[in-house]
């Protein structure tokens, strides 16, 4: 059944009209061409999809678009500030964190939340929260030490 | 096709394939040129350009320097390549190795990947032959380009070109300190007449030893829009009044449609249905009501099935219908029958490897286009060449209405070498008239796309009285013939691969058969070892003359303190190494493994890895490759298998196949040794082969138990 949902896409009100089964990572893709949010299993295995929703990470393959009608959605292509990265992009650029990229928004986004929830996390919080991230170049050395970084870099900021 | 490159290196095969001639020089006028590249500065190109040369692959076929790179007059300068960024760093060390051959920084360069229209066919990007061949090619380019300005200069100033200098894209004359730039003569109508020429193979390039922009850990040029999500993938491609395609599948391999009834999904409004034969396919405007207008179609599908093995059987089907004579002829040294007969002890093994598969991040993609009879596409593949030859082949067209395109992808490890997508999608949108999508679903990519091939492998090896191995038989069934041959100094030996009957599509995969091949050797050097009374490393060395292979075993050895280590194994805890060679780089690996036999787990703690490939161009970039080999190889060793029956696989989810994630990460020490006498090796296969040996061999010096299946499983730990 076609509903018309609002969303708040990294801050701007965005109305559809749309079947409300369709998940919100093809509405996304599809309907406001934010292809930064990425497929990578549409089961919620691998986290490619990752955004936040209310500022809680979710996979948006397996949410349906009508449980995210009036939330706040924060996508991959809203995470800078302008022209200023966030410093978990930044994090990933400075430790060089990819390879084919694919994974990065969802690891970015993914990250965003951990910090949020944990700023200092172990590296054991780090993989289990991360456990759902599935990166197949396996680049994850480099990741953990973006994750590292980026919760030093928000340390330093935090302590004046 | 794909099955028939396992046996032989791939590329070899794939290059006397026949192509089509006189359809590779596309001539471009000026104008289209400046259009396509969209800098309006381009300058150096008016008489067209000869496109689609193959040029920087192993042959080497000229190309003119026009073909491989253009001044523009803001002073950047476009370089073009046929090779594709899929994340093993090309797209970096590509520029960089213009910008060291034309002395210019690295933001001066743009490079322009994998775009039928503009750039060379530089072959198919695998085999790690980005860095031995293409690496090569553009440097000659870049080389003979600055040879050009030079004395383009010179001439104007009319001085010998050996008083000038060379900086920064800036020429100086030594003498009277008079300078010229590279943009200065952009505008020179002389450019034009000079890049015609073709690119010579014996062209000057930069001593390793006075390299400055290769050797040096340059990141990849757009790195930005990928933590931005600005980058287009080749799933991101989204044209105007674009339709979602989704495609009708067998319900298992083997199975031909024999009737369907289009007419429900064909009411649908806004969907196009398509049958072509054995081809369906639905498009609409979004991918869920493609998939809906799937699904109404394919419940009418009526399908004739056929019976097909399963993977509890794999391994005595391949060896029944193995093909051990024929075309297959193995390599011999010396007499196996007479090294077997005078051998004191003869040991006789049997090894395994299961079907796997790439899952690269991103699974198949395309976007189709026709506008004015002529195709462009979008698509993730290894070799955009041949997805325009082929694209031309299906659709009768000349090769030069056909425009592929390949965007920086999601991964692909020998996985996308073909490009499905990319004719499904160009069906549809021919049917449709309007551009189609086409993604492939996670499932459909652990089903249709090609697998790493399963192996039986059986050994045979011969110790004299000394515990010296004086006879090895080696015979590879189905996998193919990557690294096949043994490194040790052995007097007889029998050496062969041979082809079978694979069930499942099988494929190219990261180093193809070379991790197949070396989890056998290695794992059968360990059994050989114990079976002579000597210590695995020692055993080793005393059969190893190849000074490569010595020097990364030796280094490994020291850094992970192999000796002491060893005296410390418990049934808890084993180490193991394991080495090897392959595309002319070498490999060694330790490992340390906890045990856990009543959970049957094993859990990798640690890995140390040597590395050497000759020259490095990009060290960040290659720990990034060897750390990410080390890691994917814990997959194949230890969990991953696709399971089939009945023509289905039965594990085609990322909850069923396990991959390796964020908790299985070991602690890696990786030591990269960067030998400079020799040409830079590629660097992004050979660090996988060395693990799952490693692995192997320490678990059995923990448990006394040899696992000789890959994936080697915990439970078999629990049943002992």
């Amino acid at each position: 059944m076609d509903a018309t949902i609002t969303l708040i896409v990294n801050g701007k009100k965005r109305t559809v009209i749309t079947n409300s089964e369709r998940s919100l990572l093809d509405v996304l893709r599809e309907d406001l061409h934010l292809t930064g949010t990425k497929y990578g299993c549409g089961e919620g295995r691998c986290g490619a999809c990752t955004v936040l929703m209310d500022g809680i990470r979710t996979l948006s393959c397996i949410t349906p678009v009508a449980k995210a009608h009036k939330k706040m959605i924060t996508t991959i292509e809203g995470l800078a500030d302008d022209d200023s990265l966030h410093p978990v992009q930044e994090a990933f650029l400075a430790e060089g964190a990819m390879q084919c990229g694919y994974c990065t928004p969802g690891m970015i986004l993914t990250t965003v939340a951990l910090l949020k929830n944990n700023p200092q996390p172990t590296d054991e919080q780090i993989a289990e929260w991360m456990n759902g991230n599935i990166c197949r170049c396996n680049g994850y050395p480099k990741i953990l030490k973006a994750i590292r970084r980026a919760a030093a870099q928000i340390a330093e900021v935090k302590t004046p | 096709m794909i099955e028939d490159t396992l046996t032989e290196e791939p590329l070899e095969i794939q290059r006397s394939e026949p192509v089509e001639e006189p359809s590779r020089q596309v001539k471009l006028s000026r104008r289209t040129f400046v259009q396509m590249l969209g800098t309006g500065l381009l300058i150096t190109v008016t008489h067209g350009v000869s496109l689609g040369q193959r040029a920087g692959g192993r042959s080497r076929q000229s190309t003119t320097v026009a073909a491989r790179l253009h001044l523009n007059q803001d002073g950047t300068i476009t370089v073009m390549t046929g090779k594709v960024e899929e994340g093993q760093g090309s797209r970096a060390q590509l520029t960089q190795a213009a910008a060291e051959e034309l002395r210019v920084a690295v933001d001066r360069i743009r490079l322009v990947m994998a775009d039928t229209d503009l750039v060379p066919d530089d072959g198919i990007t695998a085999g790690s032959r980005t860095t031995p061949y293409t690496v090569p090619a553009v440097r000659r380019g870049a080389a003979t380009a600055r040879e050009l300005l030079t004395r383009l200069a010179a001439k104007q100033w009319k001085v010998d070109s050996n008083a000038l200098n060379v900086h920064n894209g800036t020429i100086t004359n030594r003498t009277t300190k008079k300078t010229i730039t590279y943009a200065d003569l952009a505008k020179s109508k002389d450019i034009d007449e000079a890049f015609k020429q073709t690119i010579p193979s014996d062209v000057t390039v930069t001593p390793v030893a006075e390299w400055k922009v290769l050797g040096t850990a340059v990141p990849r040029p757009n790195w930005r829009d990928l933590v931005t999500g600005a980058h287009r993938y080749p799933s991101d491609i989204i044209r105007s009044n674009m339709l979602y395609g989704k495609i009708l599948r067998p319900p298992s391999y083997g199975a031909t449609l024999t009737s369907i009834d289009l007419s429900e999904a064909k009411a649908m409004k806004d969907v196009v249905v398509v049958q072509d034969g054995q081809f369906v396919g639905c498009a609409a405007p979004s991918s869920f009501r493609a998939a809906q207008a799937l699904q109404a179609v394919a419940k009418t599908a009526s399908w004739k099935t056929v019976p097909q093995p399963s993977s509890k059987e794999i391994f005595s089907y391949l060896k029944k219908n193995a093909r051990l004579g024929g075309r297959s002829r193995p390599r011999t040294r010396g007499s196996i029958d007479k090294g077997l007969a005078d051998a004191s002890k003869v040991l006789e093994r049997t090894y395994e490897v299961a079907y796997i598969q790439h899952t690269p991040m991103e699974p198949r993609a395309a976007t189709a286009e026709w506008k004015d009879g002529k195709l462009t596409v979008w698509v993730g593949i290894d070799w955009p060449q041949r997805a325009q030859r082929d694209l031309a082949r299906t659709f009768q067209i000349p090769t030069e209405r056909v425009r592929a395109i390949v965007p920086d992808m999601g991964s692909g490890f020998g996985g996308k070498h073909s490009g499905e997508a990319a004719e499904e999608a160009a069906r549809l949108a021919k049917a449709a008239g309007r551009p189609v999508a086409v993604h492939w679903t996670r499932a459909e990519e652990f089903t249709w796309a090609y697998f790493r091939p399963a192996a039986v492998i059986e050994c045979k090896g011969g110790l004299d009285a000394n515990g010296s191995l004086i006879a090895w038989e080696f015979t590879n069934i189905n996998a193919g013939g990557a690294a096949i041959d043994t490194p040790y100094n052995i007097a007889n030996t029998r050496i062969l691969s041979a082809s079978s009957d694979s069930p499942l599509r099988q494929g190219p995969y990261r180093c193809l058969a070379a991790t197949a091949n070396n989890f056998a050797r290695e794992s059968f050097m360990d059994e050989l070892a114990a079976a002579a009374g000597a210590e695995p490393l020692a055993f080793r060395l005393a059969h190893l003359e190849n000074p490569r292979i010595r020097t990364v075993l030796e280094t490994v050895a020291t850094h992970f303190d192999w000796p002491a280590r060893r005296k410390k194994v418990t049934p808890e805890l084993g180490v193991g190494l394991a080495c090897g060679t392959e595309k002319n780089s070498v490999v060694a690996a330790c490992v340390e493994v906890g045990i856990d036999r009543e959970k049957g787990e094993i859990k990798v703690h640690q890995v140390c890895e040597a590395f050497e490939c000759g020259p490095i161009q990009n060290p960040a970039n290659l720990l990034s490759q060897v750390q990410g080999c080390i890691i994917m190889g814990l997959g194949g060793a230890l969990s991953e298998e696709i399971e089939f029956e009945d023509g289905k696989i039965l594990n085609a989810s990322f909850a069923k196949y396990r991959v390796p994630r964020f908790k299985d990460v070991p602690q890696i020490d990786v030591h990269l040794i960067n030998k400079t006498d020799i040409p830079s090796a590629g660097g992004g296969e050979t660090p996988i082969i060395a693990i799952a040996p490693a692995i192997g061999n320490a678990i059995f010096a923990a448990t006394g138990v040899r696992i000789r299946s890959m994936p080697m499983r915990g439970d078999l730990l629990k049943q002992v």
